[in-house]
């Protein structure tokens, strides 16, 4: 490869200056670097109620906090991370950036309504933050009724309506997406041509479009309960609480789904750069996403199985649970076996998606543990759950999020960042995550409840350990902040493919110009075509 | 986007069928057929529904594509609303779990 | 569109599901509180908003033919009948206030000893047609601003799509009242 020439080139990020060029752009990479800051401010508030909880944790007693605090810091930080963070962070941020990219396109179908989602996820950020300076929310991420309903003195309308507008945040960028990949690709490109990342993403989209907009309609119908006591939850009334569950749940299961899909896409990308190979049964995991859309929404009554929902229910829940893990097993089993016989090497990226597939397996396994009727009659509601799902979530989707970042760091910003300090974070990141986690199943299925701050002495040993693992953990998430920020404007320039990867986004400038492609590419060839790439390289010399 | 236009004639005899299940359905809203009070009402209100959506909305000339989406998401009203009936028809059957 | 109605169709369904639900668990209730509604306003009703639906989808006809004035005065029509169905509706919403069917406090329902289920159907009818309203409203604005270009000549045969994609939402709204109409007017008519 020539050596990258220094940025005389116009760009995305030096084409037009101001706070009204950036706050009025329509350019999907701009917006991308809208939401990467704002939802990073989100996941640090999140973080801080984290660090209050750990803190509390340290000692039996409730002496760091009240009961009634305590319960506003875990419901916080629930929202924040869940509705605020996860939810959009790759598909908005590395998924808005690259996905017109990746299929030879100019930008996504409908670029001013990319930037009203962003307009919205900001507008409910606000209305949450405005709930939480208030004095916060008491019921737990959940919402659970009659409680969130009737008896709450918390601000639960202001929350749940930051939660509403966020929600079409989500659905309209859901709508892009499907659009834009139905409608956009360059010639050439059919659809098994295409990254897996964009199936992860189009998969991650059927899911938003589905799914969010049952989370509106039982917003609405909290909110009118609240206001106006019309008993739809209210068993005084005539009502069900469980049916609230059922709603709420329907879309918060497939959530779920929506925050490790996109993880997943980054993974089969960098599993597939690193190891120099294509992904194994690409179609597999391709119908692997689509599988894990469409079961994904059949499961939600395994969060009811303790609610009072009838045992039949609750078998079906549960065969059906154990059938969703089968498409997630299938990808776990190609990415291993992409990297048998690769070439592979132990980039940063690498290690963050080694680190996803160990993670994500053991948090996917307990899923089948919390799937059976059986044993979660006893782990419900401990912290067996939360060690499991935040092995997913953090385990899994985080660490997939910030190998894409690294990843992709060179394609947005056009600077490598400094490799050293970044593998010993994510060295920090893994072994925090463990420390944190791990001892809470062991908590968990010793009976420790969750949303408890009050526990027997017997526990505190590992809650101790946790908060250890916590603080390691913390210290491995500023450390990208500092480098990444200072690699922008130190670090040594990168050229348009400083992986050797294959994929669109790699055949054009870094930092891309405004409209992606100089010239719009022809796809003549499978994705993941390592010997294409090579015969390039060699041609152009 | 090829152009089907569907003449007057055809619009009119859909909306004039409309109008009539219309009818029909208040009427026999009257009888009392028992359990398949409901059933005959649904089954109404999806072929107006079917005339609407294939007709007036074009969608028996859209693509493909258009037509499956479309038919999935009845589908996965179905499954919301099926699966939850699963659960609160059946409570009474077999008792709760954990008990 | 059709993406978005997808949304919609969902976010409508989760209404429809608390509506089957509860309508399962008090069917008597139910059928008592359906028959104070005015039966034959809700099917005149219903026929006005299928009268829309004929005259919206004439106007996109127009709008593929290229026939300016067609397609003007079929929207102008949709328009009126679309207010008529608002005005419509706010009287019956009226007549519920007068006789405190409305869910609050003031709710009083004759002939039943639980009032809470009664209260449930209640809810559910303004939650439903409510925001069915509100769509409607939209529908107004939507048809409002494309009376507008339509006037000054911005569609063609060539360029219809707002038309197109307009005529898409009007409809939908109309699908929603089908299924509303049977779902609140005509349960058990005939024990009356």
């Amino acid at each position: 490869m020539t050596t990258p020439v220094a940025q005389e080139q116009e760009n995305y990020l030096t084409n037009s200056y101001g706070l009204k060029s950036w706050l009025l752009t329509k350019d999907h990479k701009r917006i991308a670097l809208l939401y990467m800051a704002t939802i990073t401010l989100f996941f640090f508030i999140g973080g801080a109620f984290a660090t209050l909880i750990r803190v509390e944790l340290l000692t039996p007693q409730g002496d760091l906090v009240s009961s009634d605090i305590y319960n506003r810091l875990f419901t916080m930080h629930g929202i924040m991370m869940i509705f605020f963070f996860l939810i959009p962070s790759i598909p908005a941020t590395l998924g808005n950036f690259l996905i017109p990219m990746m299929i030879g396109a100019r930008d996504l179908a409908f670029p001013r309504i990319n930037l009203l989602s962003w307009y919205l996820l900001v507008v409910g950020g606000l209305f949450a933050l405005f709930a939480m300076l208030a004095g916060g929310v008491d019921t737990g991420w959940t919402f659970y009724t009659p409680y969130s309903t009737t008896y709450s003195n918390s601000w639960v309308i202001a929350t749940a309506l930051g939660i509403f507008v966020a929600g079409f945040s989500s659905i309209l960028t859901g709508l892009n997406f499907i659009v834009t990949i139905h409608r956009m690709r360059a010639p050439g490109l059919t659809w098994f041509r295409l990254p897996l990342f964009v199936w992860a993403h189009y998969a991650t989209s059927v899911i938003q479009v589905l799914g969010t907009p049952v989370l509106a309609v039982t917003i609405l119908l909290v909110f009118s309960e609240r206001v106006f006591h019309i008993g739809i939850f209210d068993p005084a009334l005539g009502g069900d609480p469980v049916l609230f569950q059922h709603l709420f749940w329907f879309y918060s299961h497939p959530a779920v789904y929506i925050m490790i899909l996109p993880a997943m896409g980054v993974i089969s990308e960098l599993i597939s750069t690193f190891s120099r190979k294509p992904i194994f049964g690409y179609h597999f995991v391709a119908g692997s996403s689509m599988a894990i859309a469409v079961f994904g929404f059949l499961v939600w009554g395994h969060h009811l199985f303790v609610s009072t929902q009838s045992v039949y229910a609750g078998l079906v829940f549960s065969f059906l649970s154990y059938a969703v893990a089968i498409p997630s097993a299938i990808k776990v089993f190609n990415w291993t076996a992409t990297l048998y016989k690769g070439s592979i090497s132990f980039e940063t990226p690498m290690l963050y998606a080694f680190g996803f597939i160990g993670l994500f397996t053991i948090g996917g396994l307990t899923g089948l543990f919390v799937a059976s009727l059986g044993i979660d009659v006893h782990v419900t509601d401990t912290y067996f759950v939360v060690a499991h799902f935040h092995y997913i979530m953090v385990g899994g989707a985080i660490m997939a999020f910030l190998g894409g970042l690294h990843f992709w760091w060179p394609k947005i910003t056009g600077r490598m960042y400094p490799e050293g300090w970044a593998k010993l974070s994510a060295g920090i990141v893994f072994l925090g995550f463990n420390g944190t986690f791990f001892p809470q199943f062991i908590l968990g299925y010793l009976g420790m409840p969750r949303r408890y701050h009050v526990y027997p002495a017997e526990f505190q040993v590992l809650h101790v350990m946790s908060t250890l693992g916590a603080s390691v953990l913390a210290v491995g998430y500023v450390m990208p902040m500092v480098y990444l920020v200072w690699s922008w404007k130190y670090g040594p320039l990168a050229g348009p493919n400083p992986y050797q990867a294959t994929g669109l986004e790699w055949k054009t400038a870094s930092p891309p110009p405004l409209h992606n492609f100089d010239h719009l590419p022809v796809v003549t060839h499978e994705a993941y075509d390592y010997s294409a790439l090579t015969e390039e390289v060699t041609s152009v010399g | 986007m090829t152009q089907h236009i569907d003449s007057v004639k055809t619009y009119a005899v859909i909306w004039i069928s409309l109008l009539i299940l219309t009818g029909v359905t208040t009427a026999v809203a009257f009888v009392d057929l028992g359990p398949f009070s409901v059933i005959v009402a649904l089954s109404i209100a999806v072929v107006k529904m079917m005339l609407v959506a294939l007709f007036f909305m074009h969608l028996r000339h859209s693509g493909k594509v258009t037509q499956l989406a479309m038919a999935a998401t009845v589908l996965w009203l179905g499954i919301m609303v099926a699966f939850t009936f699963a659960d609160v028809a059946t409570r009474g059957w077999m008792g709760v779990p954990g008990r | 569109m059709w993406v978005f109605l997808i949304t919609e169709v969902m976010f409508f369904g989760g209404m429809f599901l608390a509506y089957i639900v509860y309508r399962a668990a008090y069917p008597d209730i139910f059928a008592l509180a359906s028959s104070s509604l005015n039966v034959y306003i809700g099917a005149a009703n219903t026929a006005v908003l299928l009268c829309s639906s004929f005259t919206m989808v004439l106007g996109v006809r127009a709008a593929q033919l290229g026939q300016k004035k067609a397609l003007a005065i079929n929207i102008v029509l949709t328009l009126l009948l679309g207010f008529v169905f608002l005005g419509v509706k706010a009287f019956e919403w009226r007549e519920k206030f007068i006789e405190h069917h409305v869910p609050g406090p003031s709710f009083h329902f004759e002939g039943v000893a639980m009032q809470g289920p009664a209260q449930l159907f209640f809810s559910l009818y303004f939650a439903m047609t409510g925001l069915h309203a509100l769509h409607m409203v939209i529908g107004a604005g939507i048809m409002t601003w494309l009376l507008i270009n339509a006037i000054r000549g911005r569609y063609s045969a060539d360029y219809m799509t707002p038309v197109d994609i307009g005529g898409l939402y009007w409809h939908f709204v109309d699908i929603i009242w089908i299924f509303l109409f049977p779902l609140f007017y005509l349960i058990d008519r005939h024990l009356k």
